[in-house]
């Protein structure tokens, strides 16, 4: 898991609202081809974490670096650009537009025709549109769910809908895949099926990041996680060794069981 | 060609057919309508100037789902366009005007529409920039308040320098002039005769072709996918790397242009334009058209301008006859019965058909296996 730089690389981030260090000095290296899990109590500072550095929140200090190039997270759209893409943890989809359609509006960022291209059919135009719907198809096909590209998202089923997020996100050639709990309101069989494609994603060479309450999944799924506890980091490392931490089982379980 | 007609994609011979059926239609509607006297045509041209406007908002409130309720104002920045620069009144009122353009400014078309578009664009773009950040009833209130800063300019601005001739409004605008042809005179063609009013009919057709072909052609596009998804969740949108300022923009910009064009057209059709034509009510039957057809669906938006235009115009020779037949006098002015029927329409669509008369088809409404979708998911993908 050595490369030369970090997909990932945030140092330092400090995040007040008001009277409330959400995050104090929290920081994490997440390496090329590793699925990196970011867990933590409810209200540790997870999805802040996760907001500050996909632009969501502007962060009071800390230094970002995407793939070795340094990035300010000050608008979402621009992150998004930089290379990290995001689902959300109450699933966001475009609700009336079909399966395909959403996972197109994934290819924006990556292409660039504008009004006079779309008004004249320019040539340029036409091929990048087709290029666009194919990829949207393959994506579609590669997270399973083709046979529902002409359905509106909203129709889907809650399995299916987490799955189009998924294929939206990847429809902006991301460096690195932001989750925020993927598996929430799922029974076991779909966690099954979800961490199955995650690994599949990971095979494929992306770069994940998991923000996820189930231990039991971030446990079997991640290469190495971050625990977050009242905004600061408590422990990091491989999943095992975290296990282990008398810090962390005190966050979870409470000191008399550390 | 299949673009017109969806169903029937399939069998582009149909389609064809179709079209072409429809433009027959189209084209001999005026013909046939004529002879039951020029007013009627003359609400033809009108359908269609607001078939236009309706499918311009349609892009700011259908496609991209800003309530704009201050519309009229590029209609207006339009028609006061093309009414300063096709009539006398700059050049009486401004002497290097009159120096400049000593047989006056008549300025043709071919030179009217792109100004127009391009002028109503840069309104819509600068009235558009401080309610980026702002939506629903927020945004819907600043936009009206915008309409009627418009108007009051209009109204206001005959001093110190005389521009718009203030409430009295500017006339003398001289007509459009097609290769030539002037359309506010009779025209023979042979021992045929089309009226002003004819002839206005198939330039306005022609005008809402192209913005109809141009809305199709943008909502299938990736800009059109960027409007329709900061419509459904501008967050997701930003998500995905949607610079979702720059597209709202765009989206007022073409959907102001739309307006421009129609703006123009009315001032040269009517031959006169006064801050009274751009009142609030005129924003709020165009957004009616929107929401009432179906919003976001071009069809729909069309059928929408269609009805709401020809209610007013059917009540005002329907309404005293029949309330004398059923009454024996005329109870309710039509114009107090319009903005009647106009609530009561509202009311019954938003009731019972709440995404409009004739809204997008929906896909997969009943989605065969929504359990069985489940179970698939189950498989990991290969």
């Amino acid at each position: 898991m050595t490369t030369e730089h970090p997909i990932l690389s945030v140092k330092g981030v400090n995040k007040r609202f008001g009277g409330l260090q959400a995050l104090s000095d929290v920081g994490m290296e997440i390496h090329r081809g590793q699925i990196y899990g970011l867990i933590g109590p409810n209200g540790a500072g997870k999805t802040t974490f996760f907001n500050v550095i996909t632009g969501l929140y502007t962060p009071d200090s800390g230094s970002f670096a995407l793939d070795g190039k340094p990035y300010e997270p000050t608008a979402v759209h621009t992150v998004a650009e930089a290379g990290i893409a995001r689902t959300f943890q109450n699933i966001r989809l475009f609700g009336e537009m079909t399966a395909l359609e959403n996972v197109m509006v994934g290819r924006h960022v990556r292409t660039k025709s504008g009004v006079w291209g779309a008004v004249m059919k320019t040539r340029a135009e036409r091929a990048e549109e087709a290029g666009i719907k194919q990829r949207s198809i393959d994506l579609l096909h590669y997270v399973g769910i083709s046979q529902y590209a002409d359905f509106q998202a909203r129709t889907l089923s809650y399995g299916d809908q987490r799955r189009l997020e998924i294929a939206r996100a990847l429809a902006t050639d991301p460096k690195l895949l932001a989750l925020d709990e993927p598996a929430a309101g799922m029974n076991a069989t779909e966690k099954m099926a979800l961490r199955g494609l995650l690994e599949h994603i990971r095979d494929d060479g992306k770069t994940l990041l998991l923000i996820e309450h189930d231990v039991k999944l971030v446990m079997g799924l991640c290469d190495q996680v971050t625990v977050l506890d009242y905004g600061k980091q408590i422990a990091a490392g491989r999943p095992s060794d975290v296990q282990r931490d008398k810090a962390v089982i005190e966050a979870y379980l409470g000191a008399a069981h550390a | 060609m299949q673009t017109f007609f969806p169903q029937l994609a399939g069998k582009p011979k149909a389609a064809y057919a179709a079209t072409v059926a429809l433009a027959v239609v189209l084209a001999i509607l005026p013909l046939v309508v004529g002879l039951a006297g020029n007013a009627w045509v003359r609400m033809l041209d009108f359908a269609l100037l607001y078939v236009m406007l309706a499918l311009g908002l349609n892009i700011v409130v259908g496609y991209a789902g800003l309530l704009d309720l201050g519309y009229v104002a590029f209609y207006a920045v339009g028609a006061y366009m093309y009414a300063l620069l096709s009539s006398p009144h700059l050049a009486e009122n401004f002497e290097w005007i009159a120096q400049m353009f000593p047989d006056g400014l008549h300025t043709p078309l071919w030179a009217v529409l792109p100004l127009g578009a391009g002028l109503a664009a840069t309104f819509g773009a600068l009235l558009g920039a401080p309610t980026l950040r702002l939506r629903g009833d927020y945004l819907a209130i600043v936009t009206l308040g915008f309409g009627e800063i418009i108007r009051i300019f209009l109204n206001n601005l005959n001093a110190p320098l005389n521009i718009t001739n203030g409430p009295q409004g500017i006339s003398n605008i001289d007509p459009v002039r097609v290769a030539g042809v002037d359309l506010s005179k009779t025209l023979q063609i042979g021992g045929f005769e089309l009226q002003s009013v004819q002839l206005y009919y198939y330039l306005f057709l022609v005008l809402a072709v192209a913005v109809i072909v141009v809305s199709i052609r943008l909502q299938n596009s990736r800009i059109g996918r960027a409007w329709l998804a900061i419509r459904e969740d501008e967050i997701a949108a930003k998500a995905m790397g949607i610079n979702t300022r720059n597209v709202k923009l765009l989206a007022y910009a073409m959907g102001a242009s739309f307006g421009g064009v129609s703006g123009a057209m009315f001032a040269s059709f009517q031959g006169f334009v006064s801050p009274e034509s751009f009142i609030l009510m005129e924003s709020i039957v165009i957004v009616s058209m929107v929401v009432l057809g179906g919003m976001g669906h071009v069809p729909g938006v069309i059928l929408g301008a269609v009805i709401l235009y020809a209610i007013p115009e059917v009540l005002r020779y329907a309404a005293k006859p029949m309330q004398e037949a059923i009454f024996g006098a005329e109870v309710v002015a039509p114009e107090a019965l319009r903005m009647l029927l106009f609530g009561l329409a509202m009311v019954v669509i938003m009731l019972y058909r709440p995404s409009g008369l004739w809204p997008a088809p929906k896909h997969g409404i009943n989605p065969a296996g929504t359990q069985t979708a489940t179970t698939a998911s189950a498989t990991p993908p290969a």
